[in-house]
């Protein structure tokens, strides 16, 4: 009897542990060929519109034909003011917050709470708040403008928060060797440690472009809609997720548009990450070499 | 000019940005706040769970029907995404530690860096006629959770994998000598020890699935109602708030701001609960 016990219970053992492999093994199925057909499907519909002509064209009759010129050159103008606003002063809190606060300090907790809390805010509510405060209040209007500073808001904590981390991996050998050498702190800053950081704080910016590039919601109400050719910033500009966005709900038949717009937005986010990499590694390499 | 006077030039310099950084927090909350205050000063806040429906133009303004397809779509989103981010986390640390559990982790992170838009894109062309084909209108609740799932699944997944990385080597290794499987090990022992950790990376994936905009605004339909079935078209409070904020004026565009505060509330009580319990925010 007893033996029988413990054959049933080994047996049970062995039917558990095959079912958790075959649950797990499913739910990877599931999800590798699920983003399979997605990527699949995106470049099967939209490869055969994208060509030169649709990356230089206008877009004719609401986006069906013609191509996506002035809605790059518009995400092009929207990332620009986006990334010249929050740039300079991402890394000008990241070094506060790494190389002038003490850690566990007042100031450092309440700043770095602060980016925490804008990091999960809903990008529709950064819309909201880009159209009361920039396009109403300043009275920038829709505008390139308004869009860019509303993106530079929503992407300050993913800049401030990379770069901090990045300053904080340069060993402190060399900033006690600066100080022991009596070189001031802003020296050090601008030709030691900026420098030994400068593959993370380029990493950090791409993933800010990437976020910033990718977003829809924060730009339909303050960058807006119009798909012509911008002359100043304080025209409005459509960018190319809003493209996407329109062509897919407002525009009967402007599909084949929308699947092309979307592949040229992948590959330039693809594109966006590959350079980050090479570019992190090659400023890592010229480091080394130098040093 | 004397280093030490640089310096305190730099650090003046340093503490104005970052005083200016912070500020755009307390700008937003303000602006939230400002915009919303004459409509909840009208009607009170009891008005927008007890009125008659959502219609602006008679100015009653009822969340509730958004409130509810919010819930409902996140809620089923995480039913769906758990699991499976939970396996993939799993299969990729205990199952194919080498390249096939890498080529996972890739797939999770390019899954995750697919912009919303074209998530919503491949839902309403590829997914919304499949559940046509099942109970029209194919735009629904259950296209909208699906979609959602999708997206929030990279964020559980790679919070619980990076959890399962952090449990000391200890456990694995007394585990394995007591002549544990490694299903018994995953069961009793990995997932027990990592539950908080899974826990925060939930509640972070709510607070983005809630907050989600683009997505859900296009494959579920848009129409105010409380949802009765899974086929059922539903509009959420973000998608309310970019479809009709276009031409709002007057008291409906601050009911939206109020549904933007009522959002900005819950996202970040979430998030303040994951915060507690050990997850950290994730910027992807």
């Amino acid at each position: 009897m007893h033996s029988l016990a413990v054959y049933r219970s080994a047996h049970r053992i062995a039917l558990r542990d095959r079912t958790l492999q075959l649950l797990v093994l499913a739910a990877v199925v599931v999800i590798t060929s699920t983003f399979g057909w997605l990527l699949l499907d995106i470049v099967w519909h939209g490869a055969n519109r994208i060509g030169w002509e649709f990356l230089t064209a206008a877009p004719r009759s609401a986006g069906r034909n013609g191509g996506i010129a002035p809605i790059l050159l518009a995400t092009v103008l929207i990332l620009t003011v986006a990334l010249a606003v929050s740039a300079p002063l991402g890394l000008a809190t990241a070094i506060l917050l790494s190389e002038f606060s003490r850690p566990g300090g007042r100031a450092g907790y309440w700043i770095g709470l602060s980016l925490d809390i804008l990091a999960g805010v809903p990008s529709i509510v950064f819309g909201l708040f880009g159209n009361a405060f920039f396009c109403v209040w300043l009275g920038l209007g829709f505008s390139i403008l308004s869009g860019g500073l509303t993106l530079a808001c929503m992407v300050l904590p993913i800049l401030i928060r990379t770069a901090e981390s990045g300053l904080r991996t340069v060993p402190n050998d060399w900033r006690l060797g600066a100080a022991a050498l009596g070189i001031s702190k802003a020296s050090a800053l601008v030709n030691v440690l900026i420098p030994a950081a400068a593959p993370a704080l380029v990493a950090g910016l791409m993933l800010g472009i990437g976020r910033a590039m990718a977003e829809t919601a924060a730009l339909i109400f303050t960058s807006g809609y119009v798909d012509r050719m911008p002359a100043s910033l304080l025209d409005s500009g459509r960018a190319i997720s809003v493209h996407i966005y329109d062509l897919t709900m407002n525009v009967a038949g402007g599909d084949r548009s929308a699947y092309a717009s979307a592949l040229v937005l992948i590959a330039l986010l693809i594109l966006i990450n590959g350079a980050a990499s090479w570019l992190a590694e090659r400023t890592l390499k010229r480091r080394i070499t130098a040093s | 000019m004397s280093p030490s006077a640089r310096d305190a030039r730099l650090l003046r310099w340093l503490a104005f940005a970052a005083g200016l950084a912070s500020a755009v927090l307390i700008l937003i909350v303000l602006f939230l706040m400002q915009e919303s205050w004459p409509v909840i000063a009208r009607y009170g806040l009891v008005h927008f769970v007890s009125a008659r429906g959502w219609h602006p133009t008679e100015g009653t303004f009822n969340l509730v029907p958004m409130l509810a397809a919010s819930a409902a779509t996140s809620a089923l989103a995480i039913a769906l995404a758990t699991p499976l981010g939970v396996a993939a986390a799993i299969f990729s640390r205990f199952y194919a530690a080498g390249i096939v559990g890498r080529l996972l982790h890739w797939v999770i992170v390019l899954l995750a860096g697919i912009p919303s838009v074209v998530l919503g894109l491949w839902g309403l062309t590829v997914i919304v006629p499949l559940i046509l084909k099942v109970a029209p209108p194919g735009t629904s609740l259950l296209a909208g959770s699906l979609i959602l799932a999708l997206m929030i699944l990279p964020t559980i997944a790679l919070t619980t994998e990076a959890a399962l990385a952090s449990l000391p080597s200890a456990y694995g290794i007394g585990a394995a000598a007591l002549g544990l499987s490694r299903e018994a090990i995953i069961i009793n022992i990995a997932i027990p020890a990592t539950k908080a950790s899974i826990f925060a990376g939930v509640m972070l994936a709510s607070a983005r699935a809630l907050g989600e905009t683009m997505a859900v605004l296009m494959v579920s339909g848009n129409v105010v109602q409380l949802p009765k079935s899974l086929f059922d078209p539903v509009r959420t409070l973000t998608a309310n708030i970019a479809l009709e904020m276009a031409y709002a004026t007057g008291d409906h565009r601050a009911s939206l701001f109020v549904s933007g505060l009522a959002l900005t509330a819950v996202v970040l009580a979430l998030a303040a609960v994951a915060r507690r319990s050990g997850g950290q925010v994730v910027h992807a």
